[in-house]
């Protein structure tokens, strides 16, 4: 278990990054109730690693996460997915982008409660205009465990069955990354540990990359790489994770906050 | 609580504004209905009673009803009577009144007036040489033949001053007068735009009935005596068919029938008024639901601090009774403004209506008051029961109350019935001919209502139908057709407004296109003339004889036959004898014979229809009794019976049998045929004949046809300008139901726009979903209109029998257009705002 010192990019992996954001800042409101929520955020998510984001209640996580993702616009800096620079993309681009590159796993599921769970898992290529590869689709549905409940609405599913249809929504249209936001906020712990373990195996076995914003330590174990934030900066970072460890490193942060 | 409630009613503006503009339009339309009505029968009232300022006491002839002896009418009034009158004690003066038709020319040669009322009279100097009901206001009074005045606004219409020449018609030949006054006059024809020309009173004896008799006697009482003791010493000097009146007896009547005229109209813009209303409540509920659905947490947090059920129902009335009050006050502006802007349309189109204040009585105030009310606090009542309905625990949890499907079961059942019965109804009502009508009305409702109640479980399969359609626009045509389907009553509700407008008007265009293929028909089949001449003037005296005498010489007509009517008893019953040419009229009727023929006719034997036939179980050779107009009795024998229609029916004998019996000879209609046929040059020929006479009518079969297609068109248009309004209602109730469906859905929009649908696909499944329900609403309309059209048209048939069923299919794709155009319109500020949403307000978890 290594740890770095703050804010110096380990490059020990020769993996590309999948997304990254440089000098990144998100400022809301103007003059004396301005509210700076990034703060110059340099970071990269890299490909075929399951990366967590952590810190207290209002540290930007969310934030740093909707506008790595194209959901949010931002005040000043770079952020890229590949080699595509966000801010330069209009709401048209953008939402191709999101719809074609990028996967998306809520906290309140987000399913259409029209659609069946196969329907549900399709949509964003439905949306495309797309057909779905049939044999990758078999492979994901059987990953989750939804084989038996594909004509399924979402009403006649439990939560984690219906958080498990969001992950092969995500899934499905192999995108160069998934977002994670909290998503396991809603289940309860066995359910919470089904969908991360399958968060973390679809990393470990298709090779997908995955950011998800997370408050628990738990959570945040089953990832490669956990980065820290608090005021709107990167503060640290921790790779190969434990549950402790992380329980660790936000106690140290609790404290120096109370500190200084 | 009070505060709360009002608190609510201003924090949601755009859809206080909606509910207030759907409550009002409603609220206008009633109004505005008063209004007009009141105006116009006010200023009727007014201008009937000024006619009679110069009157106390008015003698008329009088017609008993059924008086077998004089089948003809009561003979006019004679000289003497008007001097014994004017003599009677308790009289000052007497004048008399001869009352007859003018048509006038402007200097062009068409007719003043468009043929509405165009009347002649008579000009009866008094003791100082004037007549009180005229003011010479530009020359003097017609003396003497050839002479004549016009009213002012005649004289205006068509350019005369006093010395001008103006060719007159009064029952056929023209003839040339020269103008030698023009005058005003009280009098209410005039007011309401009619036409009058004066002349002497022997002159107009003499164009109107026959020299020294009196249409009326009009007599003045002296100062100090009653109109009554005036009636009572005029009674002792009437003669048997004659009867005296009060003025104010007689301004009374005709103000009675003048409201009785109004009222018809009154009851059909008041129903329009209603089916606005009735629209607009589906629009009260639906908003209410919205405001409820939305404040669910707020209305259960106030729940959970202790607010009882009553409480929160109260605040839901109290807002509906704010926007009720508000939208009736101004509905009811608007509709005073509606009121006047129709008056002025009326008087546009050339009907002139007597000026007056615009009169706002206050039973108007009040019912449009109440109505608005009323019917916000009922629609809101519901709404306000859910309300209560929500349990405190939803303040603590995110889900807005899902709608129930619940209660559809029995809903369904209960519009099964109702539906099957009333469509059992219309169809046995259809069946049962002229008797009919009344299970079919009833049926109608009932079938109406029922299809209303069934509108939810219709919306499924009828949407899904549109599924291969919308597949066109990828995923949010799906989208949209599952979101149109997934709150069924909401659904309903909103198409229902529609499809009550479009039923309306698609049964109103079905039967109006039906009857004017089966009038086109009945004129095809059933007349062979080539022309048919006949007064332009309603009411007017009918043409001389004079008329069908000099056509006849002309050496183009090959067959001519006028057709005169004298009223008479047949058998015991009034009826009226059809003297026609018996030689010429088979080439201008087409008439199937049951038994007998055209050759039967002639002297004292008559054709006769089935119906009279039937009736009287006559059969050819049965001998009927008539009395004659002139009372005398005689004979007839039945020559052959024909099937009647609404052209040709009624009892038809030699027009030399009635002709001696006639009290004035005249023709209603003149029939033939000319050599070539209807053409331009013939019909230019028997104008310059008949003198272009301005009054007199040259038709062919089109003409007439196109005539009978005129009414019907006036009455459709009308419908279609009032029906506009129930459009614009459905509109509002679409945007209304949309707004909703977004507010409800901008979890699931906000998610779709992060995972890839762009704004256009957001905005195309929002106006996807407007335009499947609209069209829903259009198709359930059209299906209803065209049923009961052809129901109506079952028992119209009876009446017509040439009534065929014609599907406007133009029209009608017009009108599925018109409800697609209100589902893009009505979706246009519900899309945008979908698409403008902001996406990470609408997925964070609350």
């Amino acid at each position: 278990m290594t740890t770095t010192p703050f804010g110096v990019e380990t490059a020990t992996r020769a993996t590309a990054a999948a997304a990254r954001a440089t000098d990144l800042s998100k400022v809301y409101g103007e003059g004396e109730t301005q509210v700076i929520a990034l703060d110059s955020v340099s970071v990269e998510f890299h490909q075929a690693e399951f990366t967590a984001i952590m810190g207290p209640s209002g540290s930007g996580k969310s934030t740093l996460m909707h506008c790595m993702a194209g959901l949010d616009t931002i005040s000043s800096g770079s952020a890229r997915i590949g080699d595509v620079e966000l801010t330069t993309l209009k709401d048209k681009k953008l939402t191709q982008l999101r719809r074609d590159k990028i996967g998306f796993i809520f906290q309140a599921f987000n399913l259409l409660p029209t659609l069946n769970a196969l329907e549900n898992i399709t949509l964003p290529m439905d949306i495309a205009g797309r057909k779905a590869d049939q044999a990758w689709l078999d492979q994901v549905v059987a990953t989750v465990g939804l084989a038996g409940r594909l004509k399924h609405r979402p009403n006649q599913l439990s939560g984690g069955q219906q958080q498990r249809v969001a992950v092969a929504r995500a899934l499905a249209g192999q995108p160069e990354i998934i977002f994670a936001d909290e998503p396991t906020g809603n289940l309860d712990s066995r359910s919470g540990a089904e969908v991360l373990g399958f968060l973390r195996n679809s990393v470990r076995e298709l090779g997908q990359t995955v950011v998800m914003v997370t408050h628990d330590p738990v959570a945040a174990a089953y990832s490669d790489r956990v980065v820290f934030l608090a005021d709107g900066r990167i503060v640290d970072e921790l790779r190969n994770p434990t549950a402790d460890s992380v329980l660790d490193r936000m106690k140290r942060f609790d404290a120096k906050g109370r500190t200084s | 609580m009070l505060r709360t409630a009002l608190r609510n009613v201003l924090a949601h503006k755009a859809r206080l504004l909606m509910t207030v503009l759907a409550v009002m339009l409603g609220v206008a339309f009633v109004a505005g209905t008063l209004v007009f009505t009141n105006t116009i029968s006010d200023a009727y009232q007014k201008s009937s009673q000024k006619g009679f300022k110069g009157v106390d006491v008015a003698i008329t002839p009088d017609k008993k009803d059924d008086d077998a002896a004089h089948p003809g009418e009561a003979p006019r009034l004679s000289q003497r009577l008007l001097d014994q009158a004017a003599k009677s004690p308790g009289a000052a003066s007497a004048y008399g009144v001869v009352k007859g038709s003018s048509s006038l020319a402007d200097k062009k040669g068409d007719l003043i007036g468009g043929g509405f009322s165009n009347l002649g009279g008579n000009y009866y100097p008094g003791a100082n040489g004037k007549d009180p009901r005229y003011n010479m206001a530009e020359g003097r009074a017609p003396k003497s033949a050839g002479e004549i005045a016009l009213d002012s606004r005649t004289a205006e219409r068509g350019h005369y001053k006093a010395g001008d020449s103006i060719r007159v018609s009064v029952d056929g030949p023209v003839r040339t007068e020269k103008v030698v006054g023009v005058f005003t006059t009280d009098d209410g024809n005039v007011a309401a735009g009619g036409t009058l020309a004066l002349y002497d009173t022997v002159t107009a004896q003499k164009l109107f009935g026959k020299p020294g008799q009196f249409d009326e006697i009009d007599v003045k009482a002296a100062a100090g005596t009653s109109q009554s003791t005036l009636k009572s010493s005029i009674d002792k000097i009437l003669p048997e068919q004659a009867k005296a009146n009060t003025a104010k007896k007689l301004a009374k009547d005709q103000a009675k029938a003048i409201e009785e005229g109004m009222s018809s109209m009154q009851t059909a813009m008041l129903v329009f008024a209603g089916i606005a209303l009735f629209v607009g409540i589906f629009i009260i509920v639906n908003t209410f639901s919205m405001l409820v659905a939305q404040r669910t947490r707020e209305l259960a947090l106030m729940r959970a601090v202790g607010a009882t059920r009553r409480q929160v129902t109260r605040s839901v009335l109290i807002e509906a009774t704010v926007v009720g009050a508000v939208a009736a006050v101004v509905g009811l502006a608007a509709g005073v403004g509606i009121g006047a802007v129709l008056r002025s349309v009326l008087n546009s189109t050339g009907a002139t209506v007597p000026d007056g204040p615009l009169a706002v009585a206050p039973t108007t105030v009040l019912t449009s008051v109440v109505v608005g009310v009323v019917v916000t606090v009922l629609s809101a009542w519901l709404p306000g029961r859910r309300a209560a309905k929500i349990p405190p625990v939803a303040a603590m949890n995110s889900v807005h109350a899902a709608p129930t499907t619940r209660g559809l079961v029995v809903r369904n059942t209960i519009g099964t019935i109702l539906a099957a019965a009333g469509a059992a109804l219309v169809v046995t009502g259809a069946r049962m001919g002229s008797d009919g009508k009344g299970p079919m009305a009833f049926g109608a409702a009932v079938l109406v209502i029922g299809v209303f109640v069934l509108t939810p479980l219709l919306s499924r399969p009828l949407i899904a139908a549109a599924a291969p359609v919308l597949r066109i626009f990828g995923m949010p045509g799906k989208l949209a057709r599952q979101n149109a389907v997934r709150n069924p009553r909401r659904t309903a509700a909103t198409a229902s407004a529609l499809m009550v407008g479009l039923t309306l008007i698609t049964g109103m265009t079905v039967i109006a296109g039906s009857m004017q293929k089966g009038i086109d028909k009945m004129a095809a089949d059933g007349l062979r003339s080539d022309y048919v001449v006949s007064m332009g003037t309603p009411g007017g005296r009918p043409l001389s004889p004079e008329v069908s005498k000099s056509l006849a010489k002309l050496p183009e007509v090959t067959s001519i036959s006028p057709l005169r009517s004298s009223p008479a008893r047949v058998a015991g019953d009034s009826a009226s004898l059809m003297g026609v040419d018996p030689k010429a009229i088979k080439d201008q009727v087409g008439m199937d014979f049951t038994e007998g023929s055209f050759g039967a006719l002639g002297g004292t034997k008559a054709l006769v229809d089935d119906k009279i036939a039937d009736k009287n179980h006559w059969k050819v050779g049965s001998v009927i009794p008539v009395t004659y107009e002139d009372g005398r009795g005689g004979k007839l024998t039945v020559g052959g019976i024909y099937e009647g229609n609404q052209m040709i029916n009624g009892v038809m004998v030699d027009s030399a049998t009635v002709t001696p019996h006639m009290a004035t000879v005249a023709d209603f209609q003149v029939m033939l045929k000319t050599k070539g046929g209807a053409t331009e040059h013939n019909k230019d020929l028997l104008k310059k004949t008949l003198g272009q006479n301005p009054a007199i009518k040259i038709q062919n079969k089109q003409d007439i046809s196109d005539e009978i297609a005129s009414a019907f068109t006036l009455m459709l248009n009308m419908l279609y300008g009032l029906l506009a309004m129930a459009v614009i209602v459905a509109v509002l109730g679409v945007i209304n139901t949309l707004a909703m469906s977004v507010f409800e859905r901008s979890k699931e929009i906000g998610m779709l726009r992060a995972i890839g649908l762009d704004r256009g696909g957001i905005k195309r499944m929002v106006r996807l979903e407007s335009l499947v329900i609209s069209l829903f609403g259009g198709v359930l309309g059209l299906s209803l209109g065209v049923f009961f059209g052809w129901a109506a048209g079952e028992l119209i048939a009876t009446e017509l029998p040439s009534y065929e069923l014609v599907l406007p299919w133009p029209r009608m794709g017009l009108f599925l257009l018109m409800a697609a155009l209100v589902g893009v319109i009505a979706a246009l500020w519900p899309a945008r705002r979908a698409a403008k949403l902001n996406m990470l307000a609408a997925i964070k978890a609350e």
